[in-house]
């Protein structure tokens, strides 16, 4: 009893004492002034992502064009993921978008892969060549962009020209549905050096005392590569595939340039990003843009989602590594 | 014994030659690589100073004769209104959007790295979390928001938005404020330094080399800017170079001469930044793991 009081005087001490209220108050101001420097960062996240992102969505059930508003219910929706083809575009440019990704991904991340591990193999000259081969993804895509349509050119062109070299015949490329695609693929592994360099940092990340003590187990080049090389960089290899997937589904200025906005020949070129353009800058439907906005958005975090999921299987994570990219 | 001794030897010998053979094929495949990415930009400056009748030459012609210095003249003359203009334009941009960079997101990645506030974790999470959002998400109400606001045809909506800190950056600079050590914070209160005293004195010169990097990213990207400015941008004057140079492909599209000029004059300064500081760019790919 007598304990319990003293115990309750001294709590009233401590609260009394000021050296407690000045403690108290010296946090509580700090975590004033915490908050008041992310508030940049709430304010634009609010006013900037999550205020848009919910009237996008309420606009999507809408038809708009800046002046008049009508409430269409999900009509926009029906109308997008119709399997009538000739009332949606959307598969055309779904398909469209996921060939270049699904081709582009593969072909960057295995060239800037193979760069990299040769780069980690003690060679001299590393940086020079880090710099050559990080140069393509430096340079504005405007740029990238005017300078691939000159190299694609079917008559002129020097790719065309370095096919004839070894008797084949060039195609139309940009100008034939079938190749267009394709040319757009071909030109983003030119721009692979950006992955080469994340490779390259895990690469560099894995303790070499790893392999010295594979080799004394009497593993092979091709056992040392399989068993350490590729478990110790799958945690670089899943960012770079999250993130690949992420900016390669919005290409856009590649294709508008090249294709003058068109996405053309036939519709061959229409990626997403292109034609949400084309709908909601060019044709006023920002309702339906909208809509378009969500299904897309919807598709990509599905398959982040997705592939996050799936990492636990793939992705080999030691805790001592962990913090590695820090 | 010395039969083993020279067993030895040889063995060691062979090594030493089969990794030489090794590093040679690594440097031929590498060489290779590296000619196959640069033809490209060789081919652009080759062609932009070439005359017309050699552009159009197949086999293609790689060294012009002459050299025709004049397309450069032509090439930034073709515009209606002056090219100077466009770069201007390009400038004002950029810089504006680093310094909007900067500024709040060193302040921004300072609370997340040093201080302790309730929520911040769940706050951090929802920062990076927010790097996975496609923006064409919310590029239509944001276009109604800032035509609401009479802001078409201004470069306001492309810069103010940088005001406001962005997830990749963030990340970048807490990553950076995380490896100064802590000692030196409690050093600066017990000599009486508050939060922003800290700050200031203590965070802000120690990161020099990490706003480098901001700095030079967020101008990079500035300059590549393409979607933005040809939503909010449509006359002439306000262009970007980015979107001069898409105007001038819809319209000469085949003044090949002149589109390697603009296309090599438009990549200059990133590309020039890259040179300069080459070292702090790899290093900040480094930390963050994402393209530059």
């Amino acid at each position: 009893m007598s304990a319990q009081a003293q115990s309750g005087q001294t709590a009233l001490a401590r609260i009394l004492s000021s050296k407690f209220w000045s403690r108290r108050t010296l946090r509580q101001r700090e975590e004033l002034i915490a908050y008041l420097l992310v508030s940049p960062w709430v304010i634009g996240f609010l006013v900037f992502i999550v205020g848009p992102m919910l009237t996008s969505l309420g606009l999507s059930f809408t038809e708009t064009d800046l002046f008049t508003l009508e409430f269409v219910g999900i009509e926009n929706y029906t109308k997008l993921l119709s399997f009538d083809t000739t009332r949606t575009l959307f598969w055309t440019t779904l398909y469209n978008t996921a060939y270049y990704v699904f081709l582009s991904i593969p072909l960057t991340i295995g060239v800037g892969f193979f760069i990299a591990v040769l780069l980690n193999q003690n060679i001299s000259g590393q940086p020079t060549y880090r710099i050559v081969y990080y140069l393509p993804a430096v340079i504005p895509g405007i740029a990238t962009s005017l300078l691939w349509l000159w190299l694609f050119q079917p008559e002129f062109g020097l790719i065309n020209w370095a096919l004839s070299l070894v008797g084949i015949e060039g195609p139309r490329w940009l100008f034939d549905r079938s190749t267009a695609k394709m040319a757009l693929v071909l030109m983003s592994v030119w721009g692979a050096g950006s992955n080469m360099l994340i490779f390259l940092a895990g690469l560099q990340g894995i303790p070499t005392e790893l392999y010295e003590a594979a080799t004394i187990d009497g593993a092979g080049i091709w056992r040392r590569f399989r068993n350490i090389t590729i478990p110790m960089i799958s945690p670089t290899l899943f960012f770079v595939v999250v993130t690949q997937i992420i900016w390669s589904s919005q290409v856009f200025t590649n294709v508008y340039v090249m294709t003058e906005g068109k996405g053309g020949p036939a519709n061959a070129t229409l990626m997403m990003v292109l034609y949400l353009y084309q709908v909601a800058f060019r044709q006023y439907r920002m309702g339906y843009a909208s809509a378009y906005a969500w299904i897309f958005f919807l598709i990509l975090l599905t398959f982040t989602l997705l592939l996050f999921r799936s990492s636990k299987a793939w992705v080999y994570y030691e805790t001592e590594i962990g913090g590695q990219r820090s | 014994m010395s039969g083993a001794a020279i067993g030895i030897g040889t063995a060691r010998a062979s090594v030493k030659r089969s990794q030489r053979a090794q590093s040679i094929l690594i440097h031929t495949v590498l060489i290779a690589g590296g000619i196959i990415v640069m033809i490209p930009l060789a081919w652009m400056l080759s062609t932009s100073l070439k005359p017309p009748h050699q552009i159009t030459k197949f086999p293609p012609i790689w060294i012009p004769d002459p050299f025709v210095w004049s397309n450069y003249y032509r090439a930034v003359t073709i515009f209606p209104v002056s090219f100077v203009v466009f770069v201007r334009n390009s400038m004002y941009m950029s810089l504006m959007i680093t310094l909007g960079t900067v500024l709040s997101n060193a302040i921004v990645a300072f609370a997340f790295a040093r201080l302790t506030f309730r929520g911040s974790r769940v706050l951090f999470i929802i920062v990076l979390s927010t790097m996975m959002l496609p923006q064409q998400v919310t590029m239509i109400p944001l276009f109604i928001l800032f035509s609401k606001f009479g802001w078409i045809n201004t470069y306001n909506p492309l810069i103010v938005p940088h005001f406001f800190a962005n997830a990749y950056f963030v990340f970048l600079l807490r990553q950076f404020y995380t490896t100064i050590p802590r000692e030196l914070d409690d050093a600066a209160r017990i000599d009486g330094c508050g939060v922003i005293g800290l700050f200031i004195r203590i965070l802000l010169p120690l990161s020099k080399p990490a706003l480098g990097i901001t700095a030079i990213f967020a101008f990079s990207w500035a300059w590549n800017e393409f979607l933005g400015p040809l939503i909010y941008l449509s006359r002439m004057e306000t262009f970007p170079l980015a979107i001069a140079l898409s105007f001038l492909r819809a319209a000469h599209g085949v003044l090949w001469s002149e589109l390697m000029v603009v296309s090599f004059i438009a990549m200059l300064p990133p590309v020039l930044l890259f040179f300069v500081a080459q070292k702090h760019y790899i290093q900040g790919i480094v930390i963050t793991g994402v393209k530059g």
